[in-house]
Parts: C-alpha cells; structure tokens; sequence
C-alpha cells in the first residue's frame, strides 16, 4: 500500500538530492576560478587541448551547414527574386541561432565527453583520490582550468562556425548559384547589427559553454569508479548537455530577440 | 612531551550507511618509527580505517587523532596542513598516466614548494635511486611494469618526506621478486627516514616479516590479535592461528551462513 508513496518519495528525494550535489559543485567550481587563474598555464594548456579538440569537426560542420543553408534558402528565395535577401537570412541564422546551438551540441559530444571520461577515469584510476591525499585541491587544480577552458574555447568555436558557414554559403550562393557578390556581403554589413545580433549570438555560445563544461565536469566527477560507470556518465554528459542548450536556448532567444 | 604514538584510533565506528556498520567501536594505537601492519581479510574495514587515518572518511562516533591533533575532513584547511605530513601509496600506484615517470615524482614537490628546478631534479632522481628505479625517470607510465609502478608510486610517496607512510596493499599482484623488494623497501625507508608506517594488506608472511607490529582484523573492525610478529606466529588461538597459517576452515568458516543441506536439497536424513 505504502509502496508506491515511498518508491515516488525516494525518487524525489534523490532527485532533489542529485540537483543540491550540482549545485554545490558548480559552486565549488566557481569558487576555484580565482586559484586556477593564478596558474594561468594550466588554463591555457586547457583551452589549447578542448578548443584544438574540437576544432576540426565545428570547421567541418560549420562548412557543410553553411553550404546546405545557402542551397536550401536559394531554391526558396529565387521563385520570389528575392536571392539577393540571401547573405542575410544565412548571416542571421548562423550567428544568432544554428552557431551557437550546433556548435555547442558539437562541442557537447566531441570535448564535453573526452573532459568527462578523462575525470571519471581519473577517479576510477583513483589519480583523484591521489592529489587529494597529496593536500592538492582538485577543484582548482583539475576541474577548474578545464572549466575555464571549455568557456573560453565555445564562444571562439561558435564564431569560428559562423565564420566558416557564411564563408561556406558564399561558394555555394556567389561562386556556384551566381548571386551577386556585392549583395551578397552589403546587406549583410547594412543590416546585421554587430551588438544586437553577433553579440548576443557570442552570449549565448558562452552560456551554452558554461553548460556543456560543467556538465560533462560534474559527470566526471560523480562518475561510478568502474568502466559501467564511465561509459554512462559519458552518455548522461550528452544527453543532458544537449537538452539543456536547447532548453536554455529558447529562454535566451525570448530574451534577447523580442522587438515588445 | 610527544605521545609515543603518531596515530591514536580512539573508540571510533564508521559504516558508509546506517544498515551497515563496517568499523564498530574500534582502538588502535600506532607507535612512532615503527612499521605496523594491519592485516585482515577482504571486507573486514582495513582500507576504510586508512580512509579515516586519511580524513577521507569521518568517523560516525569516536575520533582519530594524527600527532595529537583530531583528524577532521569536514575541515579542509587543517585537513590540508596534515596531508601534508602524510605520504600514501595506493593499491595500483595511482600514478598520473599524461606525465613521466619524473614529472610524477615531481608533482608533489611543484604543487606545494618554490624550490628551483636543479634542485627538484635533484630530490626526484634520490627518491627515485631509493626505490632503484633513477635509471627509468624519462620513461612514460604505460611502459612500466606493476611492480615498478608501485615503487614509483613509492617515490612519489616520499617526496616531501612524510612523517606517517600509509601503504594500501602495497603487495598485491606482484610477482614474488616484486613483493620481495617492495617488503624491503618499506623497511629500508621506515628504518632511513624515520617515518612511521603503516601497511594494510592480506600478505601474512611478507607482513610479519617486516613488521614491528601486527594488528590482525575481522569483519566489523573486530580485533582478532595484536603484538609483535613472532607472538602473534606462536599463538595458540585458534582463530590467530587461522589466519595466520592461511587454514581455509577453523572459526573463520569456510561456508557462507545457508539454510541446512537438507532443507536445500529438499532430503531427509543429511545433517549440515
């Protein structure tokens, strides 16, 4: 009788639990920023090793979304004449939306696992437990420069997607459709709006950032020691890191896009 | 005046959930300078009572003391301060696969000291010639062997010269040359640095062997026997003497507590 209550309180109960141990490490995690930084070649080898790590699959997909999105609104616009229209619509989607977001999944699914099987095998390996008994605080020496890496490293991956994409859109438009390349870069100058648009689109890929590290960080960390628990801590990164950048996603757009 | 002993276990019961108690009620005292081992079977809370040696684990009543001072892991700055005098060598070494061997042993003397680098090469190459391995320092990790991974961790153990060495299962699956050198350099270093040790292990004859004393352990932190190596191999108790020769039934049983033969088997007539 009692059963099913109980079995519906203990799963909230741990639930509620699991969110509390995430929010104190991710406390904890800003709270060890200040001594990571003050070692500031640890952060640096960090954002060498997660941006490098991801910057061959964001180049690629940046250019193929890039060159998928100039085709696709092409066959649209070109039955209105409106082709012209073409360097904006690309220019907007890809810095205000399709950067941020796919190079954060991207970001999410190449980096975001790699930093969390490093730290769950580290724990498994017991390399943690080792620095810790060494009065070595893992927070600032191994969790916090990794974080600070993946921060850095997203906005400068989703610019770089954005960049490669337009770039991508432009061989497809001007060099293979036969758009006009003047069009093509002035309307993008007149009506991108550098705060507005690029900006917002580089808040929201160091939102997204700030996720998809701490995430894959704290599933490292709390990972079950053994190769099971590896395997679906890295998992658990990509699942939750994925929908939680959709999620917040829609939250910012609302925000910062809203003409009211 | 110093206590004789360096660490001091005073009435201290710990189980990581309310069901289960894995230390109850336990004393211990471990003298300064000596090698003390704590042997035991798998499961009987030899690795949690280093946990709390540690201050990894906090004790659910009683309190351990390091050098006087209580051992509290809810305090991370103090915690810190006496890790600090504390070396350990885990079960599989725990060494740091992305570094050299030289860039391990090198750890801990550039996270906690600004001492130049000749002289940090120098201390790493004398841990290192301690443990007979200066000649591999450029190796990487994954090209060493177990055995050698263990004196690594060694190595790395006593780079900041501990007071207290803790040693967590320091023979397990190492061949018999492997466990012969890591038994005498336990003792060689106890006996060169004057540290205190402390080794937790299952190994009966490599223990008693370098041991100054011996606290044998059963489940549920119970103390089967203590004292020095040479009464605890001479002991009539039936269950030290168990223990100690390795017998596979005695007090310790064999069979895992079952219903009866009989009722299993579903046969009249069986005992047991």
């Amino acid at each position: 009788m009692n059963n099913p209550v109980t079995a519906v309180g203990a799963s909230t109960l741990r639930m509620l639990q699991a969110f509390g141990r995430a929010g104190y490490f991710f406390a904890d995690l800003l709270r060890a920023i200040p001594a990571s930084l003050r070692r500031f070649g640890l952060v640096v080898t960090q954002i060498h090793a997660i941006g490098n790590l991801s910057l061959l699959i964001i180049l690629a997909s940046g250019m193929a979304v890039g060159f998928v999105l100039a085709l696709q609104m092409y066959y649209a616009l070109v039955t209105y004449g409106a082709t012209e229209s073409l360097g904006l619509i690309v220019n907007l989607s890809l810095v205000r939306e399709l950067g941020p977001v796919v190079a954060a999944l991207l970001f999410a699914g190449r980096a975001g696992t790699s930093l969390t099987a490093e730290i769950g095998l580290m724990k498994a390996g017991e390399q943690i437990a080792a620095m810790e008994m060494m009065a070595i605080d893992t927070k600032s020496r191994v969790l916090a420069p990794r974080f600070i890496g993946g921060m850095v490293s997203m906005p400068l991956l989703a610019i770089l997607f954005s960049a490669v994409g337009i770039l991508g859109a432009y061989v497809v438009a001007v060099l293979l459709l036969g758009v006009d390349s003047g069009n093509f870069w002035s309307i993008m100058q007149s009506r991108v709006d550098v705060w507005r648009d690029v900006g917002n689109g580089i808040v929201k890929s160091f939102v997204f950032g700030v996720i998809c590290t701490a995430v894959a960080l704290y599933q490292g960390y709390e990972t079950e020691a053994t190769p099971e628990g590896v395997a679906y801590a890295t998992t658990r990164t990509v699942v939750i890191s994925s929908l939680s950048v959709l999620a917040m996603d829609f939250v910012l757009t609302a925000l910062m896009f809203s003409t009211a | 005046m110093k206590s004789d002993s360096l660490i001091e276990v005073d009435r201290v019961t710990f189980g990581y959930d309310a069901s289960r108690t894995i230390l109850n009620d336990l004393s211990l005292r471990f003298g300064r300078g000596k090698v003390t081992s704590i042997l035991g079977g798998s499961g009987c809370g030899k690795t949690t009572l280093l946990r709390l040696i540690g201050g990894s684990n906090v004790p659910n009543s009683g309190e351990v003391r390091f050098d006087g001072e209580r051992v509290d892991g809810r305090d991370r700055e103090k915690m810190f301060r006496m890790r600090r005098r504390m070396g350990m060598l885990f079960q599989f070494g725990a060494l740091f696969t992305d570094l050299s061997v030289f860039e391990n042993v090198a750890f801990p003397l550039r996270e906690h000291t600004d001492l130049p680098e000749a002289m940090i090469r120098d201390i790493v190459l004398m841990k290192l010639n301690a443990v007979g391995l200066r000649g591999a320092a450029q190796l990487r990790i994954s090209e060493v062997s177990g055995g050698m991974a263990r004196r690594i961790a060694l190595a790395r153990a006593i780079a900041l010269d501990p007071e207290l060495i803790m040693y967590d299962e320091p023979f397990a699956g190492l061949d018999l040359i492997s466990m012969g050198v890591a038994a005498n350099l336990i003792r060689t270093l106890n006996d060169v640095t004057g540290a205190t040790s402390l080794v937790i292990s299952h190994d009966v004859p490599e223990c008693m062997a370098i041991s100054d004393y011996v606290v044998l352990l059963a489940p549920g932190g119970r103390i089967v026997a203590q004292g020095v190596p040479k009464d605890l191999m001479e002991s009539s108790d039936p269950e030290t003497r168990q223990f100690v020769r390795g017998e596979p039934d005695g007090p310790v049983k064999f069979h895992y507590p079952a219903p009866s033969l009989a009722d299993d088997f579903d046969v009249k007539g069986v005992s047991a």
